[in-house]
């Protein structure tokens, strides 16, 4: 080993440089520079020329706390998220314990049909959603015309259109959650089931007491991951409704889009992005402090970008 | 006996209603697709009267689709191969090399995972306007080269390469590069299939980037292409139907193809860590 020391250095720099380079210089210096950002007046001006550039201290922060459309956004994407996740990760659980159900016949076809969604592209997904809500010829107020209810204008009532697309993310993401919840299911030691039968739990008693307990560390996991993504809705509104019917559907992203590439103030929009981060931060100190002890895991894929 | 058919019936029967519901908004999708024109909007539907290809002849011949699949492939291929290269280069250093700061970098980009992508967009856009890469494949490209979750995920894997056959390598005179080249990527083929199947669904879907650092129309990829297309077509059902079709198709197939290794680094990105 003594021999060899001095070269591993030498090749670790050449190995690590590209990816960390990259890394730096297009994420991590962007970041700290979007924080430089939002305490400046940046706008179409400063965008011709720098010297327009102003100090301003945390006057966007203040500004966007008494911005009623800001506020709205935020209001918008909180219970966005807060019906969203939960009501996913209860589906993602379900279909999880029905692919893992030891009658469950041709598991492994239903699996892969259950998780499709999740790699069918979201602009195209939002595209074929907003037609299967259409009022008229829409698939679902065709359905329920059946039982007799509706027609409903899914997307073009205040009421129903953050529901609406609060349901087909539960359907695009739910095969997600379900394939790490399988997998959490095929970790739990079958002697614990076993000890449970003897004891003479029946199916919900064993779902309660061995079930939901091993399942932890994975939930804690798949909730961080949700709500996470969760915050960061997008192309839903974009595709589906442009943040309407009156800014029903206006989400947080979708206004940092407008803020910054359609008006240019990117001083507010990087204010409203940091808003943004400091909640996301919030809640995964939160996540940490609760799963102290599970086993440890970062990000699925399509995290970052 | 009876009891266990019933509870039997009662599972099965929940799967199949369940794959059902999941499958019917894409199997609508197909149908409509194929639809006469305007013929979702005047009748109610299920399945077209007369299926025809024209939509999908609009898309190829007027509508310039081919262009933004391979807009679309095109980016997906080089994001997958650049960031599968450096990921792993950096994944294998980081579990098998020792150097001065190893930890304390990992640790760092670590915490650098909660950080929302979307943050350092602005400054990344203003950043490329000054190097005239706004509007370019490269600038679509550039904050795909590299990924955190990339890199963990491939030194999590090499973590368990024996260190036994590195040092053997070694002794026998193989330089550094040479081992993690001939040695280490051979042996992380599993989890690059993975992640590049990761990489190129991810970049393929993607709509945020593009569709902020793309205006000219002929460098679109299908999603902006698609969203697009919903400005002047919204009206016409069966050709944005037939448009996200195309879109989702190549990367249902991919999937298909591929199932065992996306859903295995899925699973294990959660459980396994």
């Amino acid at each position: 080993m003594s021999a060899v020391t001095g070269r591993e250095p030498r090749a670790a720099a050449i190995l690590v440089s590209p990816a960390l380079g990259a890394i730096v210089a297009f994420f991590l210096l962007p970041v700290l520079a979007a924080l430089a950002l939002s305490v400046t007046d940046f706008d179409i001006y400063a965008l011709a020329d720098p010297a327009n550039l102003r100090f301003v201290g945390m006057r966007n922060y203040a500004r966007l706390l008494a911005d009623p459309t800001f506020r709205t956004a935020l209001w918008n994407t909180t219970s966005f998220v807060v019906v969203a996740a939960p009501l996913s990760i209860a589906v993602s659980l379900g279909a999880a314990l029905l692919v893992d159900a030891r009658l469950a016949r041709g598991a492994a076809f239903h699996r892969t049909v259950l998780f499709l969604p999740v790699v069918t592209t979201l602009v195209a997904a939002a595209v074929v959603w907003r037609y299967l809500y259409h009022p008229r010829f829409g698939l679902l107020n065709h359905a329920l015309a059946f039982v007799g209810v509706g027609p409903v204008d899914w997307l073009g009532d205040p009421r129903w259109a953050m529901p609406a697309i609060v349901f087909m993310t539960v359907w695009k993401t739910f095969g997600f959650n379900m394939v790490i919840f399988v997998a959490g299911l095929r970790s739990i030691s079958p002697r614990l089931y076993e000890a449970a039968s003897l004891d003479g739990a029946g199916p919900l008693a064993t779902f309660r007491h061995v079930t939901l307990p091993q399942l932890a560390p994975t939930t804690a996991f798949v909730t961080l991951m949700t709500v996470i993504g969760d915050f960061q809705l997008f192309a839903e509104p974009y595709v589906m409704t442009q943040g309407g019917p009156g800014d029903s559907t206006l989400s947080v992203v979708l206004l940092m889009y407008r803020e910054g590439f359609r008006w240019w103030n990117l001083g507010t929009a990087a204010a409203t992005a940091f808003v943004l981060f400091v909640i996301i931060l919030a809640l995964s100190a939160l996540g940490v402090a609760l799963r102290r002890g599970a086993p440890d895991a970062p990000a699925g894929p399509g995290g970052a970008s | 006996m009876t009891r266990r058919s019933l509870a039997s019936l009662a599972v099965n029967a929940a799967l199949v209603g369940a794959s059902a519901v999941t499958l019917l908004p894409l199997a609508w999708m197909v149908s409509v697709s194929l639809m006469p024109p305007g013929e979702a909007a005047s009748a109610s539907r299920l399945w077209p009267s007369a299926p025809t290809l024209e939509h999908y002849r609009a898309l190829f011949t007027r509508l310039d689709v081919v262009r933004y699949a391979l807009n679309s492939a095109l980016l997906a291929s080089v994001v997958t191969a650049l960031s599968l290269l450096l990921n792993s280069m950096a994944g294998y250093a980081f579990a098998k090399l020792r150097f001065a700061g190893r930890d304390r970098v990992f640790r760092v980009l670590l915490a650098a995972l909660v950080v929302p992508g979307q943050l350092g967009m602005l400054p990344l856009f203003l950043l490329l306007k000054q190097l005239g890469l706004v509007s370019t494949y490269a600038g679509v490209v550039i904050p795909g080269l590299a990924s955190i979750f990339g890199i963990f995920l491939v030194r999590q894997h090499a973590l368990s390469l024996p260190d036994s056959i590195l040092d053997a390598a070694r002794v026998d005179g193989a330089s550094e590069l040479r081992i993690y080249w001939s040695i280490a990527l051979p042996a992380l083929r599993p989890i690059l299939v993975t992640l590049g199947l990761f990489t190129f669904i991810g970049t393929w879907n993607d709509f945020l980037w593009p569709l902020i650092v793309l205006s000219d129309e002929r460098m679109f990829t299908l999603p902006v292409a698609l969203a697009n297309l919903l400005g002047e077509h919204a009206q016409d059902a069966e050709v944005m139907m037939a448009g996200a079709v195309v879109t989702v198709l190549p990367m249902v197939a991919l999937f298909l193809a591929l199932q065992r290794s996306y859903l295995a680094g899925v699973a294990g990105g959660g459980v396994k860590g």
